[in-house]
């Protein structure tokens, strides 16, 4: 659009800020640059990470503690305890392996993530944990259906039954850990909105876990006040994190969760399987409050990712995460 | 080293990998010309792809920053203040102004983020102390991208060469291995790049900012953060003014040390999910 008017808003536009932005003529440099740090170029990386992280993080979470709510419910539930199991295997052994392969820039040489061990690495500690996971939770699994299906009668069924006991306790002890490491994972980045948030994401992406594993198990039909009981506690302790969010705030370093639309990506997740989730647990629209978890959780993860590509691009949040 | 021309260090043949010794980079803007000759040098003899190509419209530099398709990078910083004691314009109230180039390249971190980050063990610490990436073990996870605390490693996306995978400079690790100098510090006309032991350079640095400040250059610094977690780089630069005009965090950290909180508030978690679960089943059976 060419017209006189155009060209005196220009003249405006010029005389009023003394540059002119526009279309590859991104002058920030002329004369003076006017953006923070080199041109605004950002000082970390963003992440590269696409939308099958989140999502794993949210199948990883329900897969881990489902485990150990298989664990918790086989001595009196046992119809619940396979339930779990299958919820554990199917999320934390199919797919969240599957989504993490996908998203490899090499999905071919995904092997190589079990090359060394290194315990300062979270990502390698994470694949180590999510192997072992998968290790114990798929032989527990097989070993609760044979015992439930009473498929070897006597003694092997006995052994199976002791076997089971041994492979959902491991799948508990590392699900604890598939669930609540992911926020280890990316607490302890170069990216600000992330580090300055290290002690809340581990018990964010944790117990949102074990909330939406309550929740999937009270959705396929296990209405019972145990699984209630985890629905608000789970719910309560979101409900404190967003609090403690929004308060503890960190200025310009962490103002991609405060003042831009990512941050309102996790503040409509934390309200859903927060607050929401709670009243309505409260007025017993159960499955309502499992819905409302499960999406929250899910909401909440995505928005971690999204806040960390736009932390990741400020240059500002890092010079001021240096204060902390 | 400075002023040596074909003597210098730069040109030398050395033995450097076959004797361990540590060696570094330092990157000086007082006598950079801003040719982009590193940058070429490094693009052409790493055979490193074409990425595209933008105007940016900032100053000279259509480059923007390192990344995996970019592993020098010469960035064109302008400042509204004075270069040294240079006179400044032809007549009074002129506004102060100078155009300083410095060559960006990876830090060679002492205690290196993404080499610490990376689960695959593909980054490596060499002979000579500079981090490698071997492209072969490489998978693509992209953890390192977000550990690096410069910005410097990234994963080359679709549909360029060996795509998927991170990449950054290599500090010419072939080329060292053979006695050759990096390619960047080979062409450098005004020898702004200069390649060498760690511990002559260092001393040469130090002898470089002193000069420089006591020729009028008030702001003359070296970039080396060894107060930090980082511990020191193996790739420092000399600054004329503050870090964050160059793109650099000042107090750079390596995230590693964020570890130890994060750790204790997962495992936290997970006692406290096993507790809350088990007494949901005790008490509501």
């Amino acid at each position: 659009m060419s017209t006189e008017q155009r060209l005196d808003q220009l003249r405006d536009e010029a005389y009023g800020k003394g540059v002119v932005a526009g279309r590859g003529v991104d002058v920030a440099g002329g004369p003076i640059p006017r953006k923070p740090g080199y041109y605004g170029e950002p000082v970390v990386r963003p992440p590269v990470w696409t939308w099958e992280v989140p999502l794993y993080f949210f199948f990883g979470g329900i897969a881990g503690m489902s485990a150990v709510i298989a664990l918790a419910s086989g001595f009196h539930h046992v119809d619940l305890a396979r339930t779990a199991m299958w919820v554990a295997v199917i999320a934390g052994a199919v797919i969240s392996p599957i989504l993490l392969i996908m998203d490899l820039g090499r999905p071919h040489l995904f092997l190589n993530m079990l090359r060394v061990f290194k315990h300062r690495s979270a990502m390698s500690m994470g694949a180590w944990i999510l192997s072992a996971f998968g290790a114990f939770a798929v032989p527990g699994l097989i070993a609760l259906e044979l015992h439930a299906r009473q498929i070897f009668p006597g003694t092997p069924d006995q052994l199976l039954r002791i076997a089971a006991g041994i492979f959902t306790f491991g799948a508990a002890i590392f699900g604890t850990l598939l669930a609540t490491y992911t926020g280890v994972l990316i607490g302890a980045t170069a990216i600000p909105a992330w580090f300055l948030h290290r002690t809340l994401l581990p018990i964010h992406f944790g117990t949102a876990g074990l909330g939406s594993a309550a929740a999937i198990l009270e959705l396929v039909g296990h209405r019972i006040a145990a699984l209630n009981f985890l629905g608000y506690y789970a719910a309560a302790v979101e409900t404190a994190l967003l609090v403690w969010l929004n308060v503890n705030k960190h200025g310009a370093a962490d103002r991609a969760i405060h003042q831009h639309g990512t941050g309102w990506i996790i503040r409509i997740g934390e309200i859903l399987n927060g607050p929401l989730a709670l009243v309505l647990r409260f007025f017993g629209f159960i499955p309502w409050a499992a819905i409302s978890f499960l999406a929250g959780s899910l909401v909440s993860r995505v928005g971690w990712i999204a806040v960390g590509k736009v932390s990741g691009s400020d240059p500002e949040s890092v010079f001021a995460a240096e204060r902390y | 080293m400075i002023g040596e021309g074909i003597q210098s260090t730069n040109q030398r043949r050395h033995s450097y990998v076959q004797d361990r010794v540590e060696v570094g980079f330092f990157t000086d803007p007082s006598v950079c010309i801003g040719c982009k000759a590193c940058e070429v040098a490094c693009k052409e003899w790493n055979e490193v792809p074409d990425d595209g190509f933008t105007w940016s419209g900032n100053s000279y530099d259509n480059t923007g920053h390192l990344g995996a398709s970019t592993w020098r990078h010469v960035m064109f910083v302008e400042q509204d203040r004075q270069k040294g004691n240079q006179i400044v314009g032809s007549t009074n109230g002129e506004d102060p102004f100078r155009w300083v180039f410095l060559s960006d390249v990876c830090k060679h971190c002492e205690e290196a983020g993404c080499l610490e980050a990376c689960p695959t063990g593909s980054i490596v610490r060499t002979e000579v102390g500079s981090v490698l990436v071997q492209h072969d073990v490489c998978n693509g996870c992209g953890y390192c991208v977000v550990s690096c605390p410069f910005g410097v490693i990234d994963r080359r996306p679709s549909p360029l060469p060996d795509h998927g995978g991170a990449f950054k400079c290599t500090f010419c690790y072939d080329r060292q291995k053979s006695g050759l100098v990096p390619a960047c510090a080979k062409v450098c006309p005004t020898e702004s790049i200069v390649f060498g032991r760690l511990d002559d350079l260092r001393a040469h640095a130090h002898e470089r900012v002193q000069h420089l400040k006591e020729n009028g250059y008030a702001d003359a610094r070296l970039y080396d953060p060894t107060e930090t977690s980082v511990r020191g780089i193996h790739a420092f630069f000399l600054l004329l003014g503050e870090p964050e005009a160059y793109g650099l965090p000042p107090k750079p950290q390596v995230p590693t040390i964020y570890l130890k909180t994060a750790w204790i508030s997962a495992f936290a978690t997970a006692i406290a999910s096993i507790i809350a679960t088990l007494a949901a089943f005790a008490f509501f059976s």
